[in-house]
């Protein structure tokens, strides 16, 4: 069946909600990345099975929904039964019967499923009030978790390609872009560029084709918001790109998909093929004189391809190296042509701007970030999962209202942000503001949203020596500041790792690091050694420790620590079976010793015991 | 036609062009190593980088690499200052500890006041600057039989999968414009090897003198649509034939007039 107008379009959307009513409660199992690794696809299949058995009034198996990340990735599997709002989380395959015949049947609830607050010990039924879900505010991610990614029809039922009717019935290109440049939005991939700017120079360009790209090269490590995107709801990417495409005259876009992604790739595909099979892609969209189709480009998984020059190159098929911007990209980007580049979660913002107006999505946030920024939230955090907060919310909100807290009720040392170029934030800075300029000034950035706490028993060198050894590995290796300049700043930060450093290694540190800044070619170089400069700007002492003392405060560098048993050991042997290195000396119920000598602080033991006693000195 | 001024000169430019060809042609010395007019250039070394402001950029500069940056009306520019010089020197001194043996980074980096780098000299270092001349002369010729492979400090010049070039066809441009000589070859008999590719070297049919590859031979003839008995003779050789040959035509054109 072909959509071949707005009329067709609104019909349709009534005639699948008049047939959804019919439905009336819905049990939504999250597919997320996080529940599927818990077997949430198990759950799904245990529900439709046992459904299709039993009759129960008002449930059949068409009441079961698979959705994308719910974003509570802590407790899952996830199991939300709605319109109640009923939350299960951590549900196992042998919990269904149980959901079933007593949810489902009697309405009764099931209390050792229900969310526990572990700091106030509050137990919540539904999911909205849990503190994890109460502060936030989602709009690019309004979807995920509440839909089926695979079925348009959903998307459809839940206001989807409303937007893009709204524009082709009564606006004009530029009054699209104007409604996106007063709302404020800039661009969620890292930099906050002016999406609405953006799109009025692309507008604006002579030369012809213009080319619509979305950015799904997610690469930082530990952020996972455009996958969910991707993997939750991939019509919403699809009709901002279409808006996109009206705004800026374009026929032609791709979506760059990194192919770790698989989930995403599969579900972005199933969302193409059903657009084009209702004409909502293709050739005269919606009946009217708007073309345009989409492709998905896969990338190998090089983190320098979300650098937007090296994403149109391998897009073209070239080898994925950035090249200099002095003629920027929407001028002179794929196959050299005028090319509007935008990251999934902008993309996903475009269709509620649209339809709400600019005026209501520029309330939100703060003057100069407008909107809500979607983050993960991942480390040493109680409540890890995908968030979607209203810029200007204080780090201290997110990590301890939203996030719950610091894992085992440990210290706060630090949050990165920003990702592997991004930056490490002390607990002094809890109180700033989360918006682009803000982190900016404190020395890290907003980037595409990955948040990794970290606990005291964290080593910030150590951490400077991680994410560069990612730059170093990512790294393209075109120009020499980024190539040889990153390699040798890791060398140093290991070498002040292994308690070999000194004070004229930290001297030197600091000068390449300049040069790295202004001489590379490209963002990766030009902020590679963010991890070392933040980490050294808010935590000098640590490095000093390093360098004077020999010691790592953290207790996390092997080369400065040692494990000793203390005399709480009750001598239970989990650490003696478990050490490798057959280092732990000791009987049964008498206190253990370990042998320095012997002793590679591979940390096993420490990890093993459950009673404190070892200690790391 | 745009000005600009470059160290204080105001000077003028063709639109288009890039600052490193206006700077070369004031007579300032900027070191390069990846820039050559042959080809188009990338941008990889960094050491051309200048400083450039506007009237009405309130004194905020930009460090770009001249070699790519487009001559503007108006742009200031500076060359040299403490912080260009910071920035090349720390350019050479990481060289340096890659390429320890290499007379050519050497004796760029002594110009700097380097005689031993700052970093310890790496294990894996060879000569190669990673300037892409090479790969960049390969393109030019049509035949981009190598490329940059792998990534970052693991990255070298090769053929696809690492392996001899199915499309080299042993012209030796590669080798010629590397400026660290760091791409080996040699001709032994009538055989050719580079990049662990051999080839056999046509012999002038006069002289025997060997001239040039049978596949560069039969590429250019392609190419330039040439007879194909073209370099069956070397470049001497086919002189002097045609000397030979305008030496017997203008006998018979003198004996005519007689």
């Amino acid at each position: 069946m072909k959509i071949d107008s707005i009329t067709k379009l609104d019909k349709w959307r009534k005639e699948i909600l008049t047939k959804q009513k019919t439905i009336k409660t819905k049990v939504l199992i999250c597919l997320g990345p996080g529940c599927l690794a818990g077997g949430s696809d198990l759950i799904l299949k245990e529900f439709q099975t046992l459904l299709k058995k039993k009759k129960i009034k008002d449930i059949s198996v068409e009441s079961v929904k698979k959705t994308g990340c719910h974003g509570f990735c802590a407790r899952g599997p996830l199991v939300i039964i709605e319109p109640l709002g009923i939350f299960y989380s951590k549900v196992k395959k042998m919990h269904v019967k149980d959901i079933i015949e007593k949810t489902l049947q009697k309405g009764e609830i099931i209390e050792k499923l229900l969310y526990k607050d572990p700091n106030t010990e509050k137990i919540y039924k539904e999911w909205r009030k849990i503190p994890f879900y109460a502060r936030q505010q989602k709009i690019a991610l309004r979807n995920v978790g509440q839909i089926d990614p695979d079925e348009i029809t959903d998307y459809i039922a839940n206001g989807g390609y409303a937007a893009l009717a709204k524009i082709l019935k009564s606006m004009k290109p530029d009054d699209v872009i104007e409604q996106v440049s007063k709302s404020g939005l800039r661009g969620r991939g890292g930099a906050g560029f002016s999406t609405g700017r953006k799109w009025a120079t692309c507008a604006k360009a002579e030369e012809n084709p213009h080319y619509v790209l979305c950015n799904g090269d997610e690469g930082d490590p530990g952020a996972f918001m455009d996958r969910c995107i991707m993997e939750g709801d991939p019509h919403t990417v699809l009709e901002g790109m279409i808006i996109c495409a009206y705004a800026v005259g374009s026929q032609e876009g791709y979506i760059y998909v990194r192919e770790e992604y698989p989930l995403a790739v599969v579900n972005l595909q199933k969302a193409i093929d059903d657009a084009r099979k209702y004409g909502l892609l293709g050739d005269n969209i919606l009946g009217t004189d708007l073309c345009f189709d989409l492709k998905i480009s896969k990338g190998g998984g090089a983190f320098v391809c979300g650098e937007s020059s090296a994403l149109m190159r391998s897009v073209a098929g070239e080898i994925g190296e950035p090249r200099a911007k002095y003629v920027r990209s929407v001028l002179k980007g794929l196959h050299d042509k005028p090319t509007v580049l935008n990251n999934v979660e902008t993309f996903a913002n475009i269709p509620v701007i649209i339809e709400k107006g600019a005026d209501w999505f520029s309330a939100i946030g703060t003057k100069k970030s407008t909107g809500t920024k979607a983050f993960s939230l991942a480390g040493k955090i109680k409540n890890t999962g995908l968030i979607e907060v209203p810029m200007g919310i204080k780090l201290k909100e997110i990590i301890y209202d939203i996030g719950g807290g610091i894992n085992d009720n440990r210290e706060f040392k630090a949050v990165q942000t920003g990702g592997p170029s991004g930056g490490c934030l002390p607990a002094d800075k809890l109180d700033l503001e989360v918006d682009f300029d803000t982190l900016a000034d404190n020395g890290s950035m907003m980037g595409s949203g990955g948040m990794v706490v970290m606990d005291d028993r964290t080593c910030m060198v150590d951490v400077s020596r991680y994410f560069l050894n990612f730059l170093v590995e990512e790294s393209c290796g075109k120009c020499v500041p980024c190539r040889e300049g990153l390699f040798q700043l890791h060398k140093l930060n290991e070498k002040i790792c292994e308690g070999k450093g000194t004070e004229d290694d930290l001297k030197l540190m600091e000068n390449l690091s300049e040069t790295i800044i202004s001489g590379s070619l490209c963002g990766l170089g030009q902020s590679g050694p963010n991890p070392f400069l933040s980490t050294i700007m808010y935590f000098r002492d640590e490095y000093e420790a390093h360098v004077n003392k020999q010691e790592c405060p953290g207790g996390v560098c092997k080369n400065l620590i040692t494990y000793r048993i203390n005399d709480d050991c009750n001598g239970c042997m989990a650490c003696l079976s478990v050490c490798a290195a057959g280092a732990i000396k000791g009987k049964k119920k008498e206190q253990h010793i370990i042998d320095e000598v012997k002793c590679d602080r591979c940390g096993a033991c420490f990890a093993v015991c459950n009673i404190n006693a070892i200690d790391i000195i | 036609m745009v000005k600009l001024q470059i160290n204080g000169k105001t000077v003028e430019a063709r639109e288009g062009e890039m600052l490193l060809a206006v700077i070369q042609r004031m007579g300032i010395d900027v070191p390069t190593q990846c820039h050559h007019e042959a080809i188009e250039p990338t941008g990889n070394c960094r050491l051309c980088m200048v400083e450039i402001t506007k009237k009405n950029w309130d004194g905020w500069k930009k460090s770009v690499t001249s070699c790519l940056y487009p001559v503007e009306e108006g742009l200031i520019v500076e060359t040299h200052n403490d912080k260009l010089f910071e920035i090349r020197k720390t350019i050479l001194d990481l060289q340096l500890a890659r390429s320890p043996h290499s007379d050519y980074v050497t004796k760029m980096a002594a110009e700097y006041g380097l005689e031993k780098s700052s970093y310890p000299a790496e294990p894996q270092g060879d000569d190669c600057i990673m300037c892409y001349a090479c790969t960049r002369i390969c393109d030019v010729l049509g035949k981009s039989a190598i490329a940059p492979t792998m990534r970052g400090h693991e990255k070298i010049i090769a053929g696809p999968f690492g392996e001899a070039p199915p499309d080299c066809i042993g012209c030796l441009s590669c080798a010629h414009i590397c400026p660290t000589d760091h791409i080996k070859w040699n001709d032994k008999g009538n055989t050719r090897k580079i990049w662990d590719k051999k080839f056999k070297l046509i012999k002038c049919k006069k002289c025997g003198k060997k001239t040039i590859t049978r596949e560069f031979a039969d590429y250019l003839i392609e190419k330039r649509e040439l007879p194909s008995e073209y370099f069956d003779t070397c470049d001497v050789c086919k002189r002097k034939e045609t000397a030979e040959k305008m030496g017997e035509l203008v006998i018979k054109a003198r004996e005519a007039t007689i």
